[in-house]
């Protein structure tokens, strides 16, 4: 199977600091990877380096698009790469306040996607939207609140369905449970894993939390100071941990928790 | 839009000494008729230029003065309204002013003149070829209640990505069950750029489709111009199952001469607080008086 995306020797540095130094890996369609590692280790950055939110200093990311077209992502042209970051790709920020507009309602928040695809039928954006307000678990009675007025829970489920309104093949998320309290990050990860096998997406998830990633990823990736320290298949990489920094990583969890 | 004046300091007797011809200097007119036709090269595209000084206020129509001024020539017949009217104190001022740094003459009817210069207007009697009609625009940007950010905005008209700007009209429809943008509604030039057509009524914008006339849009604080040229499509906004509509007045006829296909002001006419609705554009207005005079004399 051809990889969906292909990293190589990508690294970021901001001043002298590496914050992401010579990551490669290989993400295949349907498959959730999990980028752990404790604050400052450089997941976020890693994050916003693939998908687009931030400039690369070096290396690659070559991603094989529906067309089966093979694209250099950082010499597509601008045109064809912002089209790709609000149609085949989804990125669910740790801020929903990032991720959303506030100002405007939530079937808005929706619509704007497919407006932005050249959709110019309000009742057939409107059938969409609460289509997938339903897949996300909002009560549609709420599609014309303003996303302020949402928990934090519903707000991150806002941001899932804005994005998936485009049919994305590859979600980017970072911290998607942070400041969530425990029962809503329950369901909202139930949810995310009916979510990625039912429509069959590849995911690259950031967390700190390695219950999270023990639930949805298929594959790890362990972060330390700009580092990939370790990566395998999740259950390995958390049952047998090579890597004295992952050893310590999952001791920690198994204390904490 | 007749011969421009070329000759800086050549006296003319109607006009007050000491200034030059329309008050800029040819320097500046000429770098503003530069601005202008890039402007009409590239319908609807927003075109920076330096913004001069003018003797008078910002939202005073210092942009749209300053098109005029460029342009316009001793053999022009100039016409000034604000809101539909003539004689209101923005229109007569401006009006004044250029009769005085020009000494072209000037007209209140608009099959007569061959320069407009209009806020928030557009005359209902119809455009010919050959008339230039110029915008006073206090805020050019039509992206920026979406994108605050002008390098985004000039992004987003580079790749033509336009999408977010219908949320606010599926916030309307959503809100009000149908689109209530009743000024400035934006509008797409030549199938391609979005543009703020200024604060016309809603009403006025099919007129700027297709018409003969030139049109010119100036910017004063925001330096900017942007243009129309002749016979050039301008498609409102909307969705395929909202179409675009322009207001009516459940038949209500203007109370002075009749009119139903006007647009109508509904105005305080005594201390009471009687209203009534009249048309908007008083030469409209007054020609009508006229054409059903002529009727009931035949
Ligand atoms: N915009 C920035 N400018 C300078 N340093 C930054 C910036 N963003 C993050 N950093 C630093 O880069 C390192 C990695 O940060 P980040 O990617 O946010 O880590 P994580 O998501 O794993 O917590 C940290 O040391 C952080 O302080
Ligand atoms: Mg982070
Ligand atoms: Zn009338």
């Amino acid at each position: 199977m051809k990889p969906l995306l292909n990293i190589n020797r990508l690294s970021k540095t901001y001043g002298k600091l590496k914050a992401c130094n010579n990551i490669n890996f290989n993400l295949y369609p349907g498959q959730v990877l999990g980028i752990v590692g404790e604050s400052g280790s450089g997941k976020s950055t890693l994050l916003n380096c693939i998908g687009s939110n931030l400039e690369i200093d070096t290396g690659e990311i070559i991603y094989t698009n529906s067309k089966n077209e093979i694209l250099n992502i950082k010499q597509l042209p601008e045109p064809q790469h912002r089209k790709l970051t609000k149609t085949e790709w989804g990125f669910v920020q740790q801020n929903p306040r990032d991720g959303l507009r506030m100002n405007v309602t939530a079937g808005a928040n929706i619509a704007e996607r497919l407006l932005n695809v050249g959709v110019r039928h309000y009742g057939n954006i409107r059938e969409e939207a609460k289509y997938w307000l339903e897949q996300v678990e909002i009560d549609t009675n709420r599609m014309d609140d303003f996303p302020h007025t949402f928990s934090g829970g519903m707000q991150q489920r806002l941001q899932l369905a804005r994005v998936l309104v485009t049919k994305p093949r590859l979600i980017f998320m970072d911290e998607p449970t942070g400041g969530l309290d425990v029962s809503v990050q329950a369901r909202l990860l139930d949810l995310l894993r009916s979510l990625v096998r039912n429509l069959h997406l590849s995911v690259i998830l950031v967390t700190h939390d390695i219950g999270v990633v023990r639930l949805l990823a298929h594959r790890l990736l362990v972060m330390k100071n700009g580092q990939m320290v370790e990566s395998g298949l999740t259950d390995r990489v958390l049952d047998d941990p090579q890597h004295p920094y992952t050893q310590q990583l999952v001791s920690s969890v198994l204390i904490n928790n | 839009m007749t011969k421009t004046e070329l000759n800086s300091n050549s006296s003319n007797s109607s006009t007050e000494p000491g200034f030059n011809f329309a008050y800029l200097d040819e320097q500046t007119k000429r770098s503003i008729r530069r601005a202008i036709l890039k402007a009409v090269a590239i319908p609807g595209h927003q075109i920076p230029f330096s913004s001069r000084e003018m003797p008078m206020s910002y939202g005073w129509g210092t942009g749209g003065i300053q098109v005029t001024a460029s342009v316009i020539g001793k053999e022009d017949t100039l016409k000034v309204i604000d809101q539909g009217a003539d004689d209101t104190t923005n229109a007569v001022n401006i009006r004044r002013f250029f009769k005085k740094v020009c000494g072209v003459n000037t007209t209140e009817k608009t099959s007569e003149a061959t320069l407009i210069q209009t806020r928030h207007r557009i005359p209902e009697t119809p455009l010919k070829e050959g008339q230039t009609i110029v915008y006073q625009v206090p805020m050019p940007e039509p992206l920026f209640v979406i994108e605050p950010s002008r390098t985004e905005a000039a992004k987003m008209h580079a790749l033509e990505e336009y999408g977010s700007m219908y949320v606010k009209l599926y916030e309307d429809i959503t809100n009000y069950g149908y689109i209530a943008t009743a000024y400035d509604y934006p509008v797409i030039v030549n199938d391609r750029y979005l543009m703020k057509p200024s604060p016309i009524p809603r009403f006025d914008n099919p007129k700027m489709n297709n018409n003969p006339a030139l049109q010119l849009f100036g910017a004063g604080r925001e330096k900017r111009i942007y243009a129309v040229p002749p016979y050039t499509k301008v498609k409102s906004l909307d969705f395929e199952d909202y179409p675009f509509s322009v207001e009516n007045w459940d038949n209500k006829a203007c109370e002075f001469c009749g009119s139903t296909d006007s647009y109508l002001d509904e105005v305080v006419i005594d201390n009471e607080g009687t209203r009534m609705w009249i048309c908007s554009d008083t030469d409209y207005c007054n020609g009508q008086l006229i054409v059903n005079s002529l009727n009931c004399m035949s």
